[in-house]
């Protein structure tokens, strides 16, 4: 490429509805503590998104649950497609917390049909402690923080539901980064 | 919704009214700006499973060979800076030479060809090359608008050394004349950013009695580059 075009980024492009010939799903290998969280993506008029991919990730575990770990080391990495009802259950390690002290969370990637570029979320756990000093979640303004926030699955034990909504009312808190 | 001007020149903003699936499912506030010292960018980006022998020769992964013109599509992974991406993995997906997917969604009634899955992965070497050889896909209609045809195109996805560095696009041929149609590829504003996208016809890699050479460098933001919607 020539010089004065080199400086020029190729533009992303949406993954289409057939992503799932060439990115294969990938699950997660690590072994630990598992926790399960089935994530739902809708659309603005509040329709299942049917063809997303969504990639994962979040920093390792300490020995000791409650400090933050000693690096920021990938406890895993995954990548999933959601199904007929919109949603895809993410199965993993227990998130461990950031080397600056961030509360457990898992990192997301979403791709989609009708999305252009990627979009940045990140799954917290509600009920944990540390949200309140939560470095990140303190930059999304309050009425909003909820949208990144898991509960716990009333009815299976041990499973946290998490939202996806592309749109309002209750749109999810996408990131830039 | 941020506006087109805020945006970086050569990305699509996330709402394009004319790829209508865009409209129910772009998020309709700004995105929310995450200083890179409290993003988690890293991630184990390759060796999931081995690359196999075949992986980048799409022609070569079933008993017969495919139907449709065979190409090589090579090129080099560099960031803005121009520095080169190595060891970067390289995953492509693409429709078949009569336009379509080997994919149970794939309702366009053109013939599948069963030699041809069109699903391929390499690695980058120590200069940011790779190589794939596939055929070129065919058009196909879909139904965002009347009479709408999607170019010829093979998606690529890459991973770099970070996740700020991941990039899902789609590779476009020279002279196509359904581009100017095409609202995927007019969603990106500036001229040379589109190009960036449209591959080159390359004697030097055509391998002569075998196959057309397409040349399709890929530029990725740096790891250390600012967010998005920072950049004019």
């Amino acid at each position: 490429m020539s010089d004065e075009t080199a400086c020029v980024a190729t533009p992303s492009q949406t993954a289409g509805p057939f992503f799932h010939l060439g990115l294969r799903p990938q699950p997660s290998g690590r072994a630990g503590e598992r926790i399960r969280v089935l994530v739902r993506v809708t659309d603005g008029d509040g329709r299942p998104v049917d063809d997303a991919l969504i990639e994962w990730w979040h920093a390792a575990e300490t020995e000791e649950n409650s400090g933050p770990a000693p690096d920021s080391q990938v406890a895993a990495f995954a990548r999933l497609p959601t199904r007929d009802d919109g949603t895809c259950e993410l199965e993993t390690v227990r998130p461990g917390r950031t080397p600056d002290g961030q509360a457990r969370h898992i990192n997301v990637c979403l791709f989609a049909r009708g999305l252009l570029r990627q979009l940045h979320t990140r799954i917290y756990f509600a009920g944990d402690p540390a949200l309140e000093s939560d470095a990140v979640l303190s930059l999304v303004p309050e009425h909003r923080r909820t949208t990144l926030l898991a509960r716990p699955d009333p009815a299976v034990p041990g499973r946290w539901l998490f939202d996806v909504r592309l749109q309002e009312p209750h749109e999810t808190v996408f990131f830039d980064i | 919704m941020s506006t087109r001007s805020n945006l970086s020149r050569s990305q699509p903003p996330l709402l394009y009214a004319p790829y209508r699936a865009t409209v129910r499912r772009a998020p309709t506030k700004p995105l929310l700006r995450l200083p890179a010292a409290l993003s988690d960018l890293e991630v184990p980006v390759y060796g999931w499973w081995p690359i196999g022998e075949t992986d980048n020769d799409l022609t070569r992964q079933h008993p017969n060979e495919p139907h449709g013109q065979r190409i090589i599509v090579a090129g080099r992974v560099v960031e803005e800076t121009g520095r080169p991406v190595s060891g970067a993995l390289i995953e492509i997906w693409q429709a078949n030479a009569a336009g379509r997917y080997h994919h149970v969604k794939d309702d366009h009634p053109a013939p599948l060809d069963p030699n041809f899955t069109g699903a391929g992965r390499t690695v980058t070497d120590a200069d940011g090359r790779y190589q794939f050889t596939t055929i070129k896909p065919g058009a196909y209609p879909w139904r965002n608008h009347d009479n709408a045809w999607r170019p010829a195109h093979v998606h690529f996805s890459l991973f770099g050394s970070t996740f700020r560095t991941r990039l899902v696009t789609q590779m476009y041929f020279p002279d196509d004349p359904l581009l100017p149609y095409d609202p995927m590829f007019q969603s990106i504003a500036d001229e040379r950013a589109r190009q960036r996208m449209v591959s080159r016809f390359d004697l030097a890699l055509t391998r002569p009695e075998w196959a057309l050479g397409f040349s399709f460098d890929i530029v990725v933001r740096g790891p250390d580059s600012t967010p998005f919607e920072e950049r004019v």
